[in-house]
């Protein structure tokens, strides 16, 4: 199962590097890491895209727990939560392409942010699987650039995680 | 007034009330090393290796329960240090090891003597630090002793940058350390408790498991009032040895790969399995998918991490020993409660047929000194009171197999990681923690050589300490498992050109003494510890064909031991 943990952590140097070291030295998978401070500067934010059995994961929570610097976590897939990544994409604009590329980023609510004759970037938000339909909708041989933040999340409601 | 930050630091120490610290000089800690020299209330051991000031300063915690702290210098002498460190992490042995650093400007240059020791040790402590600024110097430091010793204790590395030790600040110590990050558990939850003392007092085959969180969690007290109270059997792991009295009759041997017959046979038959401080190691679990089949299980545990990592538990109880032990006692006394009397009597009627296999009997009408022997011997000799470290192999599990422990904090050995090396360096930290006791160390002679350089650090403290070397010429360990495993193919567990062990003590100024036949072994024992005041190094040869039994072979269940 796919989980989103959200976790505030002390905003220390190498703080992100023992995040990362747990998950390479007791084996877990990462599928997307995000982290930037918060509205509190001593106070670092990090949402881990992972993956695992609910045993694996719930190890995953308490060795995260574990770490010194890690102040709380909450994993969002146990309450209703609102998912977010935003990718920018890069792609050929030419021909007969160039109009049907300008349509299917407006059916995706993605906004066109450089233009050349060639070429469209385009900014798209959503969910993981939002951003994967949309490149899968591109002519794969058009796309010359893809970069994704990695999956940001909050949880619905009163639901929240805060110091 | 203002201070340097190597007078910070050795105020700091005195603060904590520090008596020992083990150590090694260097560039980067030379400020540190002479603001030492101008103070008297922290005595600095000159071990001749990092290593060894590790092993030191972590035999010294276990025979103590106080922190042990460490002093290295930046770049080889922290990596030297790295084994001792990971050694107290697996074992969960609360040390706080500073090392020095390059300047802070000089830092990620590649300077001479410089490596990123906060990146190498991350992943084999529970914490670590690098002091940039002075003024953050006496604070770290008292987080650093705040976080080794509390909750499931571990070592903390602090590094210190040389400029910071030079710099000047305020000294101030402060007496509370908060950290919104880092808040232990204080107290077992109380309905977990309850349920779990329901479901010991419903047990037909009860069996406690204990470990070393029981003597880390200074709780044997309360673990012995409690077993007698249920009148269970009782096992204890490698590190939990001292916790139980191991002369009881409710005690049934160590568990595991080399535990006993009827601890192994209990633990498999057993329908409530009773796990305190303990973490289900796999040296204790066997196969974990043919462990424990028919049990309940309940785990006690400071550490939410230990609980169901390796085996799914029924009742998880997460708190310090102590505290949840007492109030397992307390419900007792409250409730007036009482295991099941006639199915508590048809288990041990069980447990006793299988302890009359005596399965650690071993044959004693050889022409050749059986390692067993030396041990029981000197467990009569030293009347069993004696504080014993260990190296790692064959002879660990004798010793751990035919001393008996009857209090806590006598038995150091390294469990987790198993590092050859560890016992003479341990034995010095036990030694000078309790300078008028008799500390063994239990060896052999590819251990020994591994740390063998400290025989120097304990002829300048005059540390008495006996080496009872068990030599058969063999990695005894790798020997008996490429025997059984390998078809005695023994590759490089034959050590050719064995130093005279005798001559190598003399030289460094020491007793040394050679043993060779059977007769010989009590009288030796007892001439060595008749010599109070000089390390006696015993170079016992022994049996080279001498196997380790009972065994329980990789891959297979509790119930399927290797008997002689």
């Amino acid at each position: 199962m796919r989980h989103i943990i959200s976790i505030l952590m002390e905003n220390e140097a190498g703080a992100l590097s023992r995040v990362a070291g747990l998950f390479s030295a007791r084996g877990y998978n990462i599928e997307s890491l995000t982290v930037a401070p918060t509205e509190d500067p001593s106070l670092s934010r990090m949402t881990l895209v992972t993956t695992g059995t609910d045993q694996i994961i719930e190890q995953i929570t308490k060795q995260l727990n574990k770490l010194i610097d890690v102040v709380k976590l909450m994993d969002m897939c146990e309450g209703e939560h609102i998912e977010r990544e935003m990718m920018l994409i890069k792609v050929r604009a030419v021909g007969e392409g160039r109009e049907e590329i300008k349509r299917m980023a407006d059916i995706f609510r993605g906004r066109i942010i450089d233009v050349t004759d060639a070429l469209y970037t385009i900014e798209v938000t959503g969910t993981s699987s939002k951003l994967d339909a949309f490149i899968e909708a591109i002519n794969t041989g058009d796309i010359i650039e893809v970069v994704r933040s990695g999956v940001t999340g909050i949880a619905r409601g009163e639901r929240a995680l805060h110091v | 007034m203002e201070l340097t930050g190597a007078e910070i630091f050795v105020r700091c120490l005195e603060k904590q009330g520090v008596k020992h610290v083990f150590g090694y000089p260097g560039g980067a800690v030379l400020p540190i090393y002479d603001a030492f020299d101008q103070q008297d209330s922290v005595e600095h051991i000159l071990v001749r290796h990092e290593q060894a000031a590790t092993h030191a300063a972590d035999g010294y915690a276990r025979a103590t329960g106080r922190p042990g702290v460490v002093l290295v210098t930046s770049g080889p002498g922290a990596t030297n240090a790295v084994t001792g460190i990971a050694t107290a992490y697996m074992d969960s042995i609360p040390l706080v090891v500073f090392a020095g650093q390059v300047p802070t400007a000089l830092i990620g240059n590649d300077a001479f003597q410089e490596v990123d020791n906060v990146g190498i040790t991350r992943p084999c402590v529970k914490h670590n630090f690098l002091v940039k600024d002075v003024k953050d110097l006496a604070m770290t430091i008292r987080k650093a002793f705040y976080v080794a010793t509390t909750g499931r204790p571990g070592p903390v590395v602090v590094d210190i940058p040389k400029d910071v030790s030079t710099l000047k600040a305020e000294f101030h110590y402060p007496k509370h350390v908060k950290m919104r990050s880092y808040n232990p558990v204080s107290k077992g939850h109380p309905r977990q408790i309850r349920k779990a003392m329901e479901l010991m007092l419903s047990a037909k085959r009860p069996m406690l498991y204990t470990g070393g969180g029981v003597i880390l969690g200074n709780a044997s007290k309360q673990l012995v009032e409690l077993t007698k109270a249920l009148g269970f059997p009782i096992t204890n792991t490698l590190m939990g040895l001292g916790a139980y009295p191991a002369t009881d009759r409710q005690f049934v041997g160590m568990l595991g790969m080399h535990g006993t017959y009827e601890a192994n046979m209990a633990m498999h038959n057993c329908d409530v399995l009773i796990a305190i401080g303990a973490r289900f190691d796999d040296r204790v679990t066997g196969n974990i998918e043919k462990f424990c089949p028919t049990a309940k299980i309940i785990h006690v545990d400071i550490d939410p991490a230990s609980i169901s990592k390796n085996v799914v538990v029924d009742v998880p109880i997460v708190g310090p020993v102590d505290q949840v032990l007492k109030a397992m006692i307390a419900h007792l006394k409250e409730n007036k409660a009482k295991p099941d009397a006639a199915a508590l009597k048809a288990w041990w009627k069980q447990i006793e047929e299988w302890r009359a296999m005596d399965c650690l009997k071993y044959s004693t009408d050889s022409e050749q000194i059986k390692p067993q022997a030396v041990v029981e011997t000197l467990y009569k000799v030293t009347k069993g009171n004696a504080y014993i470290s260990s190296d790692v192999g064959q002879h660990q599990m004798f010793a751990a197999q035919f001393y008996k422990f009857d209090k806590p904090n006598r038995w150091i050995n390294s469990g987790g990681l198993g590092t050859m090396g560890f016992g003479l360096p341990a034995a010095m930290g036990v030694q000078i923690a309790h300078p008028r006791s008799t500390v063994a160390c239990i060896t052999g002679e590819g251990s020994i050589q591994m740390c063998i350089q400290e025989l120097s650090t304990c002829l300048q403290y005059n540390l008495p300490i006996k080496i009872i070397n068990l030599n058969n010429g063999f990695l005894g360990m790798v020997r008996q498992w490429q025997e059984f495993f390998y078809q005695g193919r023994y590759a490089m567990s034959y050590m050719e050109s064995l130093p005279d062990f005798v001559k190598l003590a003399e030289a460094y100024g020491h007793v040394g003494m050679q043993i060779s036949r059977p007769e010989d072994v009590e009288s030796a024992l007892k001439e060595a510890m008749k010599i109070k005041d000089r390390l006696v190094f015993m170079d016992f040869l022994i049996d080279p064909n001498e196997n380790v039994y009972p065994m329980i072979p990789a891959g297979a269940g509790q119930n399927e031991m290797i008997l002689v």
